[in-house]
């Protein structure tokens, strides 16, 4: 196989737990994002606008989805004859078998898969950010300052920066020392997890620390390389960027593509961002519609009214029915004079006629306060919610529910049915 | 598939007006989201046909660009592929191409190569979802030597610009009169048939040595007597959209929810190539009722009955009214637009207004967009 200047690695075997049911049986990255996109659309999309045509794609936690949506790269022009896009699941060695226990540990487990490549460089990304990066200018500051490891930051408002790991840096860019969450953070770079090594130094740490248990880059590779004395060194990055690994911040992400114009800009032909498409029809307003401050997908059918949404394709709203603030994946069906509001509801999913949800006084969810926040009604994957219920803010729902699940119509604020998924 | 196709794209007409000036009919946006030759495509590979040439030469690259890959249409396997014939000069020939007889009869060493007893041969500027396995079981089982797929003209159509035909109740073709001043039936031929590739290829030869060019002239009305020819009724929706008031007319049809299920739910789907837009985007102003929207779309203002096609920017303050819209239009503030069809990637300056009175206007100004 020829040789390749620089390839990725894109791990994307995460659960993504704080998204709670959206991710009870599909990756994080393989949640849908924008009315079309899914969130692993962004890094691959980045990676053939800055002219990598090789990337590992590391899976565990439910790939189905992942798996069709990737293929074999065609979307993103990553159906290549020699490189492309491979799909790295764990595998049996003779011996033993062990899962992904770590970032680090996953790309360990497929230096094979790199060697084979014999590449000069690779880069590390995870499956979990919205952004446009052109790493092809990472890679070139990567060579003018003979880097070893160089980590891409990202400035955050100092009172924020002690929930990241914070990198402190000299005027060259040459980090001096590390913070994981620092209490009282000495600087505002933020590492945001995409890390370029070269080759021989990548291979040489993962070697030395393959009997680290849950090993992993943050923590383990790169204290390693620093108390090795390597050269690391910080890419500063200005663009946008933002985690959504917390249902408050997928749906704030979501609802600031419906600004006029919205910090990250979708409708610019440069930099376009590719997706697995299923639907390309058009989409249908009808008389009764009402639709403003929108973004709506490809073959919606809208009946009633819609402002300030993000509509997946596939989607039917029948007359009457009213949506607000909130967020519908691929094939969700909102039957007539339903009231919705600040909801996120995933792939789907059917709800009833006279139902109203995410009304009430907002209380603390039961089922775990911390990840069921924001006032959100969050509803998973092909559920069902039966005709004239009325469910309340911070509530959870997954799963084919029926009349009997909702005493006296309803599921009160911080409550939760769960019928679904493992 | 025991068939491969042939699709006959080659043309232009004084009817579509202004709107070919730039493209080839077949490559003409229908239904906000394809394009003419989409329909064929599809119904193509959704019938399990593998190799499909395209005989293109009026403004081929219209065509060719939307072409540029096979892979949207699941072509370009080993097997067969999707092949886009222009006339080429070689040693023998140096003409365009004369007819449709002679389009494929420049290209007769493609049809002698192939294996596949029959040839299914289209046209691009129909409108319809088709099953050509079913076609052909029925071509087989009537012992047919060309069985013409007929439908019946929209009313709204005007008849004679088709070729009408007369059937027997076998459904035996017995008349067949191309675009006649008075027809005398509302059955027409879509432009769709079935024959033999050997027969074909006989054909071809036999017409090329007389100098004829045209197949529906110099074959099919020329042999009605000697080979049997029957007809298929196509009775789904089907349209030919080869007239400014027909491809109109075709664009608001979807504006009913029984052509949008037939074309957008029902299965098998219409495929297209793939264009990476993101989705439509409905502004604060926005007003849109009983209209089609295309993906790409960004919209200020009011819409009504009209079908936006794709990338399609609506300023604040517009009123677009029965209107179509094509691709990447721009749209300044406070413009009207009412009963027109707006060309594709055109300008429409700001507090400017367009009606089309007693007939469809076509919107073509070619204004500078960045002067705006």
């Amino acid at each position: 196989m020829s040789r390749k200047e620089m390839i990725a690695m894109l791990l994307a075997g995460g659960q993504g737990s704080r998204l709670g049911v959206l991710t009870s049986d599909v990756a994080k990255p393989a949640v849908a994002f924008g009315g079309k996109y899914r969130i692993i659309d962004f890094p691959l999309s980045n990676c053939i606008n800055s002219g990598i045509d090789t990337v590992g794609v590391l899976t565990q936690y439910q790939p189905l989805v992942l798996n069709s949506h990737i293929g074999i790269g065609i979307p993103w022009d990553l159906d290549r004859n020699n490189g492309g896009v491979s799909i790295l699941p764990p595998y049996e060695r003779s011996g033993n078998a062990d899962w992904y226990s770590g970032t680090a540990n996953a790309i360990y487990q497929n230096v094979r898969y790199m060697e084979s490549y014999d590449p000069e460089y690779v880069i590390i990304l995870s499956g979990d950010h919205i952004y446009k990066m052109d790493y092809e200018a990472m890679l070139d500051f990567h060579k003018q300052n003979n880097s070893d490891v160089t980590i891409a930051v990202i400035p955050v408002p100092i009172e924020e920066a002690s929930r990241f790991g914070v990198v402190i840096a000299d005027d060259n860019k040459r980090i001096q020392e590390f913070e994981e969450k620092p209490e009282h953070p000495r600087s505002n770079l933020a590492s945001m997890g995409i890390y370029i090594f070269s080759w021989p130094v990548l291979k040489e740490a993962l070697t030395a620390m393959k009997d680290q248990s849950n090993c992993d880059f943050g923590k383990h590779v790169i204290p390693y390389c620093y108390e090795k004395g390597m050269r690391i060194f910080a890419y500063e990055f200005n663009g946008y960027w933002k985690d959504v690994g917390t249902l408050g911040a997928y749906w704030e992400s979501n609802m600031e593509l419906v600004d006029i114009i919205p910090e990250f800009n979708l409708y610019e032909e440069f930099w376009k961002i590719y997706t697995q498409q299923n639907s390309i029809e058009p989409q249908y307003l009808a008389s009764t519609a009402k639709v403003s401050r929108a973004i709506i997908g490809a073959g919606d059918s809208i009946y009633g009214e819609v402002t300030n949404c993000v509509l997946g394709p596939g989607i039917v709203v029948e007359e009457g029915a009213v949506i607000k603030d909130s967020i519908l994946m691929e094939g969700v069906h909102v039957k007539k004079n339903t009231y919705i509001e600040k909801a996120i509801i995933a792939e789907n999913t059917v709800v009833g006629e006279n139902a109203n949800i995410g009304v009430g006084e907002e209380k603390p969810s039961k089922l775990n306060a911390k990840i069921y926040a924001y006032g959100l009604a969050t509803i998973g994957s092909n559920t069902s919610i039966p005709d004239n219920v009325i469910i309340g803010k911070n509530t959870a729902i997954h799963g084919k529910t029926e009349e009997g699940d909702y005493p006296n119509g309803r599921l009160e604020s911080g409550g939760y049915i769960i019928k679904a998924g493992d | 598939m025991k068939a491969l196709g042939i699709i006959l794209a080659g043309g232009n007409n004084t009817k579509m007006g202004a709107l070919t000036d730039k493209r080839a009919i077949a490559a003409m946006p229908v239904a906000g989201s394809y394009r003419a030759i989409d329909f064929v495509l599809s119904n193509m590979t959704n019938s399990n046909i593998q190799t499909v040439a395209v005989l293109s030469q009026y403004n081929a690259r219209s065509l060719n660009e939307h072409l540029n890959s096979s892979k949207w249409w699941n072509f370009g396997r080993k097997q067969g592929g999707l092949l886009l014939f222009t006339p080429t000069v070689t040693s023998e020939n140096s003409w365009w191409y004369r007819g449709t007889a002679d389009a494929m009869w420049q290209n007769v060493n493609f049809l002698k190569q192939r294996h596949e007893p029959y040839v299914i041969i289209a046209n691009g500027d129909c409108v319809y979802k088709m099953d050509f396995g079913a076609l052909l079981e029925y071509h087989i089982e009537k012992q047919s030597n060309i069985t013409v797929v007929c439908a019946r003209a929209p009313e709204s159509d005007d008849v004679n610009r088709f070729g009408v035909v007369k059937i027997d109740s076998d459904k035996q073709i017995t008349d067949f009169e191309e675009k006649p001043m008075m027809a005398h039936s509302n059955i027409v031929s879509t432009g769709i048939y079935v024959i033999r590739r050997r027969t074909l290829i006989e054909l071809l030869e036999q017409c090329n040595r007389e100098g004829r060019y045209n197949f529906v002239t110099d074959i099919l009305i020329r042999y009605k007597g000697m080979k049997k020819i029957y007809a298929y009724m196509l009775d789904d929706y089907w349209r030919n959209i080869a007239s400014v008031d027909a491809y109109y007319q075709t664009n608001m049809d979807f504006l009913r929810e029984d052509v949008r299920n037939h074309f957008f739910i029902e299965e098998p789907h219409i495929y297209s190539k793939a264009q990476d837009l993101a989705p439509a985007k409905y502004n604060a102003g926005s007003d849109v009722t009983n209209s089609i929207i295309s993906s790409g779309c960004i919209i200020n203002s009011k819409v009504e009955n009209s079908v936006l096609f794709k990338g399609v920017f609506v300023g604040n303050g517009c009123t677009i009214k029965n209107s179509i819209i094509l691709n990447k239009a721009y749209i300044g503030d406070n413009v009207y637009v009412e009963n027109c069809i707006v060309e594709s990637n055109e300008t429409l300056l700001s507090n400017t207004s367009y009606v089309g009175k007693d007939q469809i206007k076509i919107v073509s100004e070619n204004n500078n967009r960045y002067g705006v």
